[in-house]
């Protein structure tokens, strides 16, 4: 018999040099087992307010099941256009200057895509998304994580930024509020970024999928800094601010060149947003007001819960500005993160994402979600109270 | 209104400590916000939401709306309280459009309701005409569905 002497794989070897998502290796262990009381979810618990889903229904029932045009649906492009006017200062032409996504995870994809060459170096935050890196990495650009830490509370500054600058940097990408540290910018730290960004002519990212869920603060948008939006890209979208996760709609604002340059790929790869998601986004951002606010002051109440709750049982916690996540400090432990994550899971049952997921800074961390019903909070922060002082005890 | 109502609206069974964890306040002062608002008028009681449906009661409720003459002073005041005041009246509204007072009216049976509005509402010096319509089934009392709507079906780990 004759045949191949060893095994050539099919896949690209770009791919193969990046690793698994520690999320996706996670959430394997803890599907296996059965009633896990869960902090490990980044997504809403708020299911889609109705007359949001009444809306996707109503125009279901009126036959709306073709695409949209490539930008999408004209009205929502001009609803997100005073969206964003109104609730970030700034102005966005809905003909040329705002595209609607398949949620803002595309929109990162096409960002990056459109601006970064072979080489170039993307900056951000680090603990971060699971996705900047790999994205970076898709695009043939280098990422270059810059390490935040609990000293600051996880605060990113424009003096780190610059140590991390080279002759190839090109993009930073900005996430706040942050997932998974909670941190938000200061209008300080964001002016100083700009500034800096202006000088080392950077086109900047910025992810603000969290935004409206801010609770200590102002918010403020770097797009808004003046001479800023000539570089920024500009992304948002529904499913945190809405709990419309499923409905994978989001949508980016950047200056005409570049939405044009992101336009090219959408229209061959992605072609257009669901038509029934974009009939909700109108619904949610024409009469939607009151149910951001809602969930927000939720939201709001929960994360003082836990933050206290955490620092209750010993595990020191910065106060979270923003997002739904906690990202207490377990190092003191005697264990690294994933192992105290797997051990948490094996002896209580309660699933925390190791901070090791977000990046290797992340170690000494876990993230825990409070996009969770509150019964299963004070429980779960319960059951976290015994494991603590049983690992404590062990270790004196 | 003021947070630690809404939260009590909620749920008024949260302790204070939860309470004061929730409002980043603490648990005495939360004791003392309530105590208050018990003092004052503003909390009238605390009762749990209950599925009537779920029990094999076969209770009849009914919404009545009540025609009436005002008077020359006290205009429906003094009526509506008589009203509210018997034990069959669970809650009573001042409505504007084509009656004056809504009345929400429980009993053990059709007799009872029958029995209170022919012989007690509608006999009241002032009350001009009653319209009853008997409730069926319930589907949303206080703000809360009687029937849970929704698993959690999201993904136990999430990025």
């Amino acid at each position: 018999m004759s045949g191949p002497k060893s095994h050539r794989s099919y896949v690209a070897s770009h791919l193969r040099d990046i690793p698994r998502s520690g999320i996706r290796d996670f959430f394997e262990i803890v599907s296996q087992r059965k009633d896990v009381l869960s902090l490990g979810i980044g997504e809403p618990d708020f299911v889609t307010p109705w007359h949001i889903r009444e809306a996707s229904i109503y125009a279901l029932d009126h036959g709306a099941t073709s695409y949209t045009a490539n930008l999408g649906l004209p009205e929502l492009r001009t609803a997100i256009s005073d969206y964003v006017k109104r609730g970030y200062g700034v102005a966005y032409d809905p003909q040329n200057e705002i595209l609607v996504t398949v949620g803002v995870s595309e929109a990162l994809d096409l960002a990056v895509r459109a601006v970064v060459e072979p080489g170039d170096e993307v900056l951000f935050a680090e603990p971060s998304y699971v996705s900047y890196g790999p994205v970076a990495r898709f695009a043939g650009a280098v990422p270059v994580p810059i390490t935040t830490t609990r000293h600051t509370g996880f605060r990113l500054t424009a003096e780190m930024v610059d140590a991390h600058l080279s002759k190839n940097s090109r993009v930073l990408l900005l996430n706040f509020p942050n997932n998974p540290t909670g941190s938000v910018l200061t209008r300080e730290d964001t002016d100083a970024i700009a500034a800096l960004a202006v000088k080392h002519d950077l086109v900047v990212i910025t992810d603000e999928i969290y935004s409206e869920l801010t609770y200590d603060g102002e918010r403020c948008s770097i797009a808004a800094v003046p001479s800023m939006r000539e570089r920024t890209i500009f992304l948002n979208g529904f499913s945190k601010t809405w709990a419309m996760t499923g409905f994978r709609v989001g949508f980016s604002c950047a200056p005409p060149e570049i939405t044009d340059a992101m336009m090219k790929i959408h229209q061959y790869t992605m072609l257009c947003a669901p038509i029934l998601s974009q009939k909700a986004a109108i619904e949610a951002l024409k009469k939607g007001d009151a149910d951001k606010d809602r969930m927000r002051e939720i939201y709001r109440q929960r994360r003082n819960f836990i933050h206290t709750a955490l620092n209750e049982i010993g595990l020191p916690c910065h106060q979270p500005a923003g997002a739904f996540y906690a990202f207490p400090y377990v190092g003191d432990c005697g264990l690294p993160s994933k192992e105290f994550s797997l051990k948490l899971l094996d002896e209580e049952n309660v699933a925390c994402v190791p901070g090791t997921a977000f990046g290797a800074s992340g170690e000494g961390h876990i993230r825990c979600s409070y996009a969770t019903d509150l019964e299963e909070i004070k429980e779960a922060l319960s059951r976290m109270g015994c494991f603590v002082r049983k690992l404590r005890g062990i270790r004196e | 209104m003021d947070e630690l109502l809404k939260l009590l609206r909620q749920n008024a069974l949260e302790s204070p400590e939860n309470l004061a964890k929730l409002l980043h306040t603490s648990a005495e002062d939360v004791r003392k916000k309530i105590a208050d608002y018990e003092a004052s008028g503003v909390i009238r009681g605390y009762q749990a939401i209950v599925n009537e449906d779920r029990l094999d009661l076969n209770r009849v409720r009914a919404v009545i709306e009540v025609r009436v003459t005002p008077e020359r002073e006290g205009g429906f005041n003094k009526l509506a309280t008589r009203i509210s005041k018997f034990p069959e009246v669970e809650s009573l509204f001042l409505m504007s459009g084509a009656y004056d007072l809504l009345a929400f009216v429980g009993g053990d049976n059709l007799q009872d309701v029958a029995g209170f509005v022919s012989e007690k509402l509608a006999t009241l010096e002032g009350v001009v005409s009653t319209s009853t319509h008997f409730m069926l089934k319930t589907f949303k009392d206080q703000g809360v569905l009687m029937q849970t709507e929704h698993t959690d079906e999201r993904p136990k780990v999430s990025p």
